[in-house]
């Protein structure tokens, strides 16, 4: 090969070189593209639940001076404590405005005026009274719950875009400038949004009783669905022998992951709560629907991670004399367990944040009460959610905002915890 | 997977035949009988008739040969021949790949290794197996050679155990490299070393063989001397049967060699008798490198 054929090469070579580095630098973009509208997507999703939602963390509260009066409770002389929670606490509550605004006069501007409360107030005062019934006939100063309507005016009246006054009515608006002035309303935080259960009067729900109910739903999901999910993916892989019905079976597992969630619903509520009779709106039946739902993902990642697990430590377990349920569990098992509990949590946040299904067994319905156990009729955290963003009243807007930060906050940190716990866990070999 | 390998290997083979020298026209493949000395007076092994087919595809024709007690025998031959393959029917390897099938009679001690009764357990308790790679279990050092003798409840003590595993690794020679570092990971050794471990863990076991597969074929020159050493120590004590592609290792420390070709044990001959002055063309011509 003469000298000048050599250079020829090299000088083909170099032209195609810039062209195949510009290549490599339009990939990179590409990715990085690709990365920042993601994250922007995420930022803007974030922003704007955050900034509708944290609202909901604080609770405006108005301060009455509360004349525990016996006669206004409507208690004779020898009253039991029957009477007593039955006494007309509302009364109370009306008593305490009216002294609070003695101008006002007439019948609608009165109704305006007792509006400002939340029918919180007297559930509080009845409260207070039944942890203390020697309150009666004293007076007490004590910050009362705002009604919604009053809470969202309250809340937006020094925003931007201008104060949304929604059914507040002029008065009421002259009522709150008032408390305004004298300093006797302002936002409190919010405990009763994470204790209490679902309420028709915005300013009283809560996130607490669907938290439980999503807890009890998930123990249920991850007792059952862990184990099955991985004693299915050991037995094919490691038992099974490879025929056509392991074949079939992989096939309608991977098929039943792609399977839209609702017909797990619909499933659930033809066996589970039509022919074995449990119980519906209740966890029991959630955990086992959402269990359906989530064996596949189960299965198919723990079969990924004994799959990884190299071939050559079973052989040397082999070579020594284990038996095959040994070599297992003293070496599979353990070098795929990362892996299983990864696909394990992540399955669990797919439950979690699960909600069709869930409506097809009831657990849609409007839940008062915080459930005290699995087989207590029970809502969960996204349908909680989905309840809310179906309500009229306005102050439900920031409730939904603020469950879906809750409903976020728990799904980043099993998600950290999968990525931590895999990280902890892994052996190098 | 095994058996396209040997698909491959014979079309490759026969090509070269082809256009080489005229081997095949003395020697027909389905001709072959084992010629030299494959039977022994003192067997611990003795296969007869040993055929090992992987689904449709046999792989391993018709093998006798027996292993001498405390003989080291080398098994040589070109890639995809067999060897490994009948290496590993001796202690059951073979039977966790699901198309294998294995016939003819292979004893061990007079005692039937696949017979039904025969417990695979036991049997792989007793005949140890090294493989290619090393493969100590991600656990400390400790434990990697204290896993067979707690697996068998060989050891009721744990000084009786702290024994077994002092014993294990003094005679794979690697006591004095990790006794400071019985705790830390077996696998944070290096190559030779961590092949010593796999080595200390079968013998922690006293199996009566030991099949050892290719064992210095992932390792460098040195530590590959130092495994030698100790399979030239170890014969002392164990039945050896060691397949590798080196033919100077099978020179340094086999004291018989057998050929395989093909599937077909070629020739069994004394180690020095194979090198210097093999009785089958074949065995010639692969050990003067025509093929392999």
């Amino acid at each position: 090969m003469s000298n000048e054929a050599e250079v020829k090469t090299i000088d083909l070579v170099r032209k195609t070189l810039v062209r195949r580095n510009r290549a490599e630098r339009r990939f990179r973009l590409y990715g990085l593209a690709s990365i920042f509208f993601g994250l922007a997507c995420v930022v803007v999703l974030f922003t704007d639940i955050i900034s509708k939602g944290h609202g909901a963390f604080f609770q405006s509260y108005i301060e009455l001076d509360i004349h525990y009066d016996a006669q206004v409770l409507g208690l004779d002389a020898g009253y039991t404590s029957a009477d007593l929670r039955a006494a007309n606490f509302e009364a109370l509550v009306k008593q305490s405005l009216r002294n609070k605004f003695p101008d006002v006069s007439g019948r609608k501007e009165k109704r305006d005026m007792y509006r400002l409360i939340s029918p919180g107030g007297a559930y509080h005062l009845q409260d207070r009274i039944a942890e203390n019934p020697g309150l009666l006939g004293s007076n007490e100063t004590l910050w009362l719950l705002a009604s919604d309507d009053v809470d969202t005016y309250f809340k937006s009246i020094d925003s931007s875009e201008g104060a949304f006054t929604g059914k507040v009515s002029e008065k009421q608006q002259l009522y709150v400038a008032q408390l305004i002035a004298e300093g006797v309303i302002e936002k409190q935080f919010n405990r009763a949004f994470f204790s209490s259960g679902d309420s028709r009067e915005p300013e009283l729900a809560g996130i607490g009783g669907a938290a439980m109910g999503s807890l009890y739903t998930l123990i249920i999901t991850i007792l059952l669905s862990f184990p099955i999910g991985v004693s299915a993916a050991i037995y094919l892989e490691e038992f099974a022998p490879r025929n056509r019905w392991t074949d079939l079976i992989e096939v309608n597992v991977n098929n039943l992951a792609a399977v839209p969630s609702i017909i797990f619903g619909l499933l659930g509520l033809a066996i589970f709560i039509n022919f074995f009779g449990v119980p519906r709106s209740v966890p029991i039946v959630g955990g086992l629907v959402l269990t359906l739902m989530t064996l596949p993902t189960i299965i198919i990642s723990s079969r990924a991670a004994i799959k990884s697990v190299p071939p050559s430590i079973r052989e040397a377990a082999m070579g020594m004399g284990a038996s095959k349920v040994q070599v297992v569990m003293q070496h599979v098992l353990p070098l795929a367990m990362p892996g299983m509990l990864t696909g394990g949590i992540i399955g669990m946040a797919q439950a979690l944040g699960e909600t069709a299904p869930l409506l097809m067994i009831g657990m849609v319905a409007f839940i008062v009460d915080i459930p005290g156990g699995i087989s207590d009729p029970a809502t969960v955290l996204p349908v909680q959610i989905f309840l809310w963003s179906d309500s009229p009243e306005r102050a439900f807007v920031e409730k939904t905002s603020a469950a879906i930060m809750v409903l976020l906050a728990f799904l980043i940190i099993m998600n950290t915890a999968a990525v931590l716990l895999r990280k902890r866990l892994e052996t190098r070999w | 997977m095994v058996s396209m390998a040997v698909t491959n290997d014979t079309e490759t083979l026969v090509s070269k035949v082809d256009v080489g020298t005229a081997l095949m026209d003395d020697h027909r493949l389905d001709d072959i009988v084992t010629i030299g000395k494959p039977l022994v007076d003192n067997a611990c092994l003795s296969m007869r008739n040993v055929n090992v087919f992987y689904g449709d595809k046999q792989a391993i024709f018709d093998v006798n040969i027996d292993v001498g007690a405390n003989e080291v025998i080398a098994m040589i031959g070109p890639s995809g021949c067999g060897k490994s393959t009948f290496l590993r029917s001796i202690n059951r390897m073979n039977d966790t790949v699901e198309s294998c099938r294995v016939s003819g009679e292979l004893l061990l001690e007079g005692a039937d290794i696949y017979d039904p009764a025969m417990d695979v357990v036991e049997l792989r308790a007793r005949i140890g197996m090294v493989f290619q790679k090393p493969n100590p279990f991600p656990k400390s050092i400790y434990d990697n050679v204290a896993y067979g003798p707690r697996l068998h409840g060989l050891a009721s003590k744990r000084a009786e155990l702290d024994e077994i595993v002092e014993t294990s690794l003094v005679k794979a020679g690697l006591w004095a490299e990790v006794k400071d570092r019985l705790l830390q990971p077996g696998t944070g050794l290096s190559g030779g070393q961590q092949q010593r471990l796999c080595i200390a863990r079968t013998i922690a076991i006293s199996p009566e063989v030991i099949l050892m597969d290719e064992p210095c074929s992932a390792l460098d020159p040195i530590a590959t001397a130092r495994i030698e050493e100790l399979i030239a120590e170890l014969s002392q004590n164990y039945t050896i049967a060691i397949v590798t592609h080196s033919m100077q290792q099978a020179a340094r420390v086999s004291s018989r060699t057998a050929y395989f070709h093909l599937g077909r044990l070629v020739e069994v001959n004394d180690t020095e008798k194979v090198f210097t002055m093999p009785d089958h063309a074949l065995t010639e011509a692969y050990i003067t490198g025509r093929f392999g």
